[in-house]
């Protein structure tokens, strides 16, 4: 009880000084002479590093770019970036000192939806502005996020109809690892199985981290399953590939369409395990335009690596920045809710094609895509949506484009409870 | 229902894999020693790191990290766990700080990453390491399909367990050590040299560590924290088959391993190793001293 205590004083000394201070009224001390300030909160120590760091690199990348063409309304970005440890304690800390004693403007950060939810209370608190770049769950709508990765109807929506059409499997075998972005994904893969006339016969988890896949594989092996729906995440991809490959299993008979397996999973278990395996993403490394080619030589000339990989969220973190440097062009003062009302409808070339971010929702318009993995660790790209679709967070709920549960008013609740 | 029958040996295996080594330190040297798992740990990393420095392959791989995690537990011996013998918490706590300390250590790049220095292979990252074409798959037997890799592993520790055995039971070395078991004091006074004795042992179960390391790095991932786990499962094996003896150690090792499997192919994992735990806690309770204890005269 005594942490409980303490924490307690804490917040409340936090929330007594806010209030001699005011945040808002003295919001021109965010800004030093001709430079605006803005946070940068991942990881960089800790299990999640290897990831986040590349988030991180990529949001670094985004802000010399624009301080390099001259900033953002004459003044340079001046980036305070934050170490959220892999912990989300950590990144509720560090989330109140940006706001609060850098009084930033925006953060930039999170990779995972746990640093994410640990973070939101300060943000909706101080009515301050979080961009959110990683593919995630879904089932959030505040209106002090704005998210840049893919939604579940922008990963599976296209990717289940075309694994039940085009490659004419019918028997879904759902894995993932145990918490909340597989069992969500699950939610809104199980829908759409059924919609499109195929059905699932297993929906099973391991704990996250777990590196003994010998049993799982050898369950899926006797399933009778002629698809594999791998939500699983982190390390234990690494293991589920081996095991899956070492078991006899190939991907051309019993393939694994995955919604997490990135280019980074891939180089860590070596391609030869995934080759012919597919994921669904709106960014792949391989999407073939000079943009998106220009973009991984400066990544890679930016973190001096000249093997370094792409990946989805990472091109969400660097083009995120763009969308807010153009809200805050066109805000008329820097402020956060300025600057999200400035970001609603802003449009940007990305390396993976045109993005837009929903005024409701403040979710972004994505292309989805389905690539295959090839030996050299890269997606080839075999199926793209024309366009853009547009995000919905609560798709496993019924939200549909023509009736959004998540307005700019907020969540309808009564949509929400009627399913 | 072979191939869960071979998911649980291939489970018991790894699992004596990391408890041979324990089974030495612990049982015959009394130490508890938490920094085994990292031991594992940097076996694994010597075979990263040889495959991208030397271009070597697993097999090169595993006298190269017996040889590495062996000079290594020696120089912990000589330095730390030395001053320690007999004083069992005293050794868990400070062979845990080294534990950290190792870890720590791997994830900086031994402190390069500071200067900006980075040695391709090190660091926080997840590592590959390439297994041959001809361990990866499945060969076919009586219409089951077995796994390459996981059968190499079976070898590769029946081979270590008998190679221990071979030392502890048939070469006068081991029976030093079997004197040393029974009662250190004892054996000095019969002209053994017991610190030699105690080091050559605490290196070679370090060494055995760094096999298994090398064995893990090919079906799972490699990163610094990988070991720590890995302790806990070694320690559970050693004390349900008997402080001190191989045998008990190579078969609690089989029994958990099948547990495992055979509740998993039921229901879960999840639920398996619980199932394990729960199978552990009944043994320590009815038999204190492990299924074969040694018996004391």
């Amino acid at each position: 009880m005594a942490v409980d205590r303490r924490r307690f004083l804490r917040n409340g000394l936090l929330a007594g000084s806010s209030l001699i201070t005011s945040p808002w009224v003295f919001s021109t001390g965010a800004r030093a002479a001709g430079e605006v300030k803005v946070g940068v909160l991942f990881s960089l120590t800790g299990g999640l590093s290897i990831i986040e760091k590349s988030l991180h690199d990529a949001t670094m990348m985004a802000i010399s770019e624009i301080n390099d063409a001259g900033g953002v309304k004459g003044m340079k970005i001046a980036a305070i970036a934050e170490d959220g440890a892999s912990d989300p304690k950590t990144y509720n800390e560090k989330a109140s000192k940006l706001v609060i004693q850098d009084r930033v403007p925006t953060v930039f950060g999170s990779y995972t939806s746990a640093s994410r939810k640990a973070v939101l209370p300060v943000f909706e608190k101080r009515n301050n502005l979080y961009f959110y770049p990683t593919y995630y769950e879904g089932f959030e709508c505040s209106k002090n996020v704005v998210y840049t990765g893919a939604v579940p109807n922008q990963q599976l929506s296209n990717f289940i109809p075309w694994i039940i059409k085009t490659l004419g499997k019918k028997k879904f075998f759902i894995v993932g690892s145990n918490y909340i972005y597989p069992r969500e994904m699950a939610k809104v893969s199980k829908i759409l199985i059924e919609k499109n006339g195929g059905e699932w016969i297993a929906d099973e988890y391991l704990e996250l981290g777990h590196s003994e896949w010998g049993s799982m594989v050898n369950k899926i092996k006797g399933s009778g399953c002629d698809v594999v729906l791998s939500n699983v995440v982190g390390d234990s991809v690494v293991a589920f590939y081996r095991e899956y490959k070492n078991q006899g299993l190939t991907h051309d008979k019993l393939p694994i369409c995955a919604t997490v397996t990135s280019e980074i999973e891939i180089a860590a278990m070596g391609a030869e395990y995934a080759v012919g395996s597919f994921t669904s993403f709106p960014y792949f490394q391989a999407i073939d335009t000079d943009r998106n080619k220009a973009f991984v030589d400066r990544y890679r000339a930016f973190v001096k690596d000249p093997k370094a990989v792409t990946h989805h969220a990472l091109e969400s973190s660097y083009f995120q920045v763009f969308l807010w440097k153009q809200a805050v062009e066109k805000a008329a003062e820097i402020t956060p809710v300025a600057i999200r009302e400035a970001v609603k409808g802003q449009e940007f070339d990305a390396p993976n094609g045109h993005v837009k971010i929903e005024p409701e929702n403040l979710h972004t318009y994505l292309t989805p895509r389905i690539a295959q993995w090839l030996p050299d660790g890269q997606g080839k790209i075999i199926d793209a949506y024309k366009e853009p679709v547009i995000p919905l967070p609560y798709v496993a709920y019924g939200e549909t484009p023509t009736n959004l549960f998540c307005t700019s008013k907020g969540l309808e609740t009564a949509k929400l409870n009627k399913t | 229902m072979l191939e869960v029958l071979f998911i649980g040996l291939s489970l018991g295996s790894i699992l004596l894999l990391v408890a041979l080594g324990l089974a030495i330190t612990y049982g015959a040297m009394g130490v508890i020693n938490m920094a085994h798992g990292e031991m594992v740990m940097i076996g694994a990393y010597v075979t990263v790191l040889s495959g991208i420095w030397l271009g070597t392959n697993i097999f090169i791989a595993i006298p190269l990290a017996f040889i590495v995690t062996a000079l290594l537990g020696l120089l912990i011996e000589r330095v730390v766990v030395r001053r320690l013998y007999g004083r069992l918490l005293d050794t868990l706590l400070a062979t845990w700080g080294i534990a950290i300390l190792i870890q720590q250590a791997v994830r900086l790049e031994f402190g390069l990453s500071f200067f900006g220095i980075h040695i391709q292979g090190l660091g926080p990252g997840l590592q590959n390491v390439s297994v041959p074409e001809y361990l990866q798959g499945t060969f076919s037997i009586a219409g089951a399909d077995i796994n390459r890799y996981r059968t190499f592993i079976i070898l590769v520790t029946a081979i270590l367990a008998l190679v221990t055995w071979f030392i502890i039971y048939r070469t006068s070395l081991g029976t030093q050590v079997r004197a040393i078991i029974r009662n250190p004091k004892m054996a000095a006074a019969c002209g053994i040299d017991v610190t030699r004795i105690n080091a050559l042992t605490f290196a070679f179960g370090s060494g055995l560590a760094g096999v298994a390391g090398v064995m893990m790095s090919g079906f799972k991932t490699v990163f610094p924290d990988m070991g720590t786990p890995m302790v806990v499962d070694g320690f559970l094996v050693v004390v349900m088959g008997g402080v001190g003896s191989l045998l008990g150690s190579v078969l609690s090792a089989g029994i958990l391993g099948e547990i495992n499997g055979l509740v998993a192919a039921e229901t879960n994992d999840i639920l398996a190793r619980a199932v394990v735990f729960g199978v552990v806690i009944a043994i320590i309770v009815l038999k204190p001293k492990g299924l074969f204890a040694l018996k004391g005269r």
